[in-house]
């Protein structure tokens, strides 16, 4: 059969552009601009080259907010995963309490950001909130206002409330659709507990486990409400993380060109794990396909 | 390796069953000798693999026991059953190598590292996929995987018995004779009580020794391929077995005679009253077109599946095949169908009456 050739099928696209170009293309253009220049208002621009990107990638307050920055991703990962994984191999597979853990599972997931900030917010104080002042009546010195661990503890715990349930809900649907068969077979082989999980349920899971880390990596990574509602980045610096302090630096000191370097540089960095976790991942499961 | 006995058993999946229809295996008492090749034969949802999963104990029986030689294994797992069986679709551990999936049964019972590399070995050759021991499971295609299965069912060399659910669907038709095979000779090699279930009737009776016709929930014949040729105890066996399955009209009986329409039919064999839907069946091989004495029959269509020719006809109104051997003329005048004496056999309520016969032998 032969096909017709029509370029005018090309305006089709154009939809998509316009959308993508207003979405996307033309703001981070806005930002390469100032990224590369000085300005202080009134449409005013001083070519300022590299400048802004040399004085930021070796500023120390940058270096600082992507160390914790990296931290607080590791540590969220290494918790949310795991424990996802755990609360969808334990939930029913069918019947009312199915349907009533999935409902349970993705209540966190409908609360906005900045509405979990708060939660968490007054949820740790000592004078008023019920998890402070129950630690603080149990004899336990919690502040989290003023103690940067105890800070950390109540961002990862809030984090973990929040986002578990993603992984676990990811986890689930994988599981769901492993046939019976395999179960079955694991059985009559003898296969203990661990290899159902290792060499049935993980592989199977693969997939979406994938998704669901890439997704807890690029969200963790970029999280800026929820700790700025409940630290504000404090105390001090020590829950400053990389979004918190490019808006202090933009919007705080309007120090917009060093905060448009720092931010290509932030996507930058993003683009390029998110890349290595998926090459690294599907290339893992083409390996074994050979 | 031991016999297995059914005893009393029944299941049904539903909490607190009623109705007969309820239970997907109505009450059953079978014993399925040791060594022997059974194909369990039926069409969908008859109940076949909710009676395979009960003997491996994947599934617990509602009611009955089932037996190990004298050991009740009702309630043990499967594990302890020491079972093996092979499902319908291909199960294989993806991340593993096929050599890791053939040894894995093995390594989980413990077994000693140089006994596993030997018997893994000759399994692989078995299903002719020693050059791939060592890829992994999941890149292979549908058959492959499923040449696996079949081979982690056989490489215990200890089980009770193998169960086969309907392994072959998967595999290509070549390949399937071949394995068929395969599965015949490690039968007469090791012995294994070996389970079979299938829809298919060349599969069923190719392979099996006895085979065991369900249809709805019960066991309607346990039997050899020619028991259930010549004498199905049900008509769904008649129908089921035979290609076109055998030809059935309700008539009535009295003493050794049919009477069908205001026709005649000598039969066999003599029978008393009968009680219930009476319907005489006979197969299509024992049927023949003839110009001379017989039933008048129309003929519909004429089908030559090469080695004979399956004549489509109407015997008072009701469809009715016949069998013309090859080589035979079948010229317009031919009008009549004839019977085989001795090869009718009568059913009343679809379950089949056993008749004197004159001569004294049960028909």
């Amino acid at each position: 059969m032969e096909k017709t050739q029509n370029n005018k099928a090309w305006f089709l696209v154009l939809p998509v552009l316009v959308i993508v170009a207003f979405s996307a293309v033309i703001p981070l253009m806005t930002v390469v601009n100032y990224s590369m220049n000085d300005t202080f208002g009134e449409n005013e621009f001083f070519w300022n080259g590299l400048g802004w990107f040399e004085e930021m990638i070796t500023s120390d307050r940058m270096h600082d907010a992507l160390g914790r920055q990296v931290l607080f991703s590791a540590i969220i990962l290494a918790i949310e995963v795991p424990l996802g994984i755990f609360i969808a191999l334990n939930m029913p597979k069918k019947g009312f309490w199915a349907s009533f853990c999935l409902v349970l599972m993705a209540l966190p997931l409908l609360i906005p950001f900045n509405v979990v900030g708060t939660i968490w917010q007054i949820f740790g104080r000592v004078d008023i909130g019920l998890l402070g002042h129950g630690l603080a009546a149990m004899g336990i010195d919690y502040n989290y206002t003023n103690d940067p661990l105890d800070a950390w503890i109540t961002i990862i715990v809030m984090d973990v409330w929040h986002w578990t349930s993603l992984v676990a809900l990811l986890c689930y649907a994988g599981l769901q659709s492993i046939p019976q068969a395999y179960y079955q077979a694991a059985r009559i082989d003898q296969a203990s507990r661990w290899s159902v999980f290792r060499f049935i349920e993980l592989p199977k899971m693969a997939g979406v486990l994938l998704i669901a880390v890439l997704l807890r990596f690029m969200d963790s990574f970029m999280i800026y409400t929820e700790p700025f509602v409940v630290t504000g980045g404090g105390p001090g610096n020590s829950t400053t993380f990389l979004s918190i302090d490019l808006v202090k630096m933009a919007v705080g000191q309007f120090d917009l060109g060093p905060a448009a370097a720092f931010s290509i540089m932030y996507f930058l960095v993003i683009l390029l794990v998110s890349w290595v976790f998926y090459t690294v991942m599907t290339n893992l499961d083409k390996e074994e396909g050979k | 390796m031991a016999q297995i006995t059914l005893s009393k058993l029944a299941h049904s999946y539903a909490a607190n069953p009623t109705a007969e229809s309820d239970y997907a295996l109505k009450e059953m008492d079978h014993v399925w000798q040791d060594g022997g090749a059974y194909a369990l034969l039926g069409s969908s949802g008859c109940g076949k693999t909710t009676l395979l999963n009960i003997i491996s104990g994947l599934v617990r029986p509602s009611h009955g026991r089932v037996l190990f030689g004298e050991l009740d294994v009702t309630d043990q797992e499967t594990a302890a059953r020491n079972i093996a069986q092979v499902f319908q679709f291909p199960v294989v551990y993806e991340t593993m190598t096929v050599r890791e999936n053939l040894s894995f049964p093995l390594r989980n019972r413990g077994m000693d590292a140089g006994y596993i590399a030997t018997r893994v070995n000759q399994i692989a050759q078995m299903i002719g996929m020693e050059s791939v021991l060592n890829r992994k499971a999941r890149g292979l295609t549908a058959d492959a995987k499923q040449k696996i299965s079949l081979g982690r069912g056989m490489v215990r060399e200890d089980v009770n018995a193998i169960l086969f659910d309907e392994p072959l669907t998967v595999i290509d038709p070549h390949m399937k004779w071949e394995l068929r095979t395969q599965l015949k000779q490690l039968h007469r090699e090791f012995g294994h009580t070996m389970i079979y279930v299938t829809h298919d009737q060349t599969e069923a009776l190719t392979f099996a020794d006895k085979v065991v016709v369900m249809y709805d929930g019960r066991v309607v014949q346990m039997g050899t391929p020619e028991e259930l040729f010549e004498t199905p105890d049900h008509t769904f066996v008649g129908y089921f077995i035979g290609s076109p399955g055998m030809n059935l009209l309700d008539a009535t009986v009295s003493g050794t005679t049919a009477h069908l329409q205001g026709a005649e039919i000598a039969l066999g064999a003599g029978y008393g009253p009968i009680k219930g839907r009476t319907q005489i069946g006979i197969r299509p091989e024992y049927c023949s077109l003839t110009d001379g004495a017989g039933l008048p029959v129309t003929i519909r269509q004429v089908e030559d599946v090469g080695r004979h020719r399956i004549i489509r006809a109407d015997l008072f109104g009701q469809a009715f095949n016949i069998i013309a051997p090859e080589g035979m003329g079948i010229s317009p005048d031919m009008t009549r169908v004839a019977f085989a004496p001795g090869k009718i056999n009568v059913y009343a309520d679809d379950w089949r009456v056993s008749g004197q016969v004159v001569g004294g032998v049960a028909a």
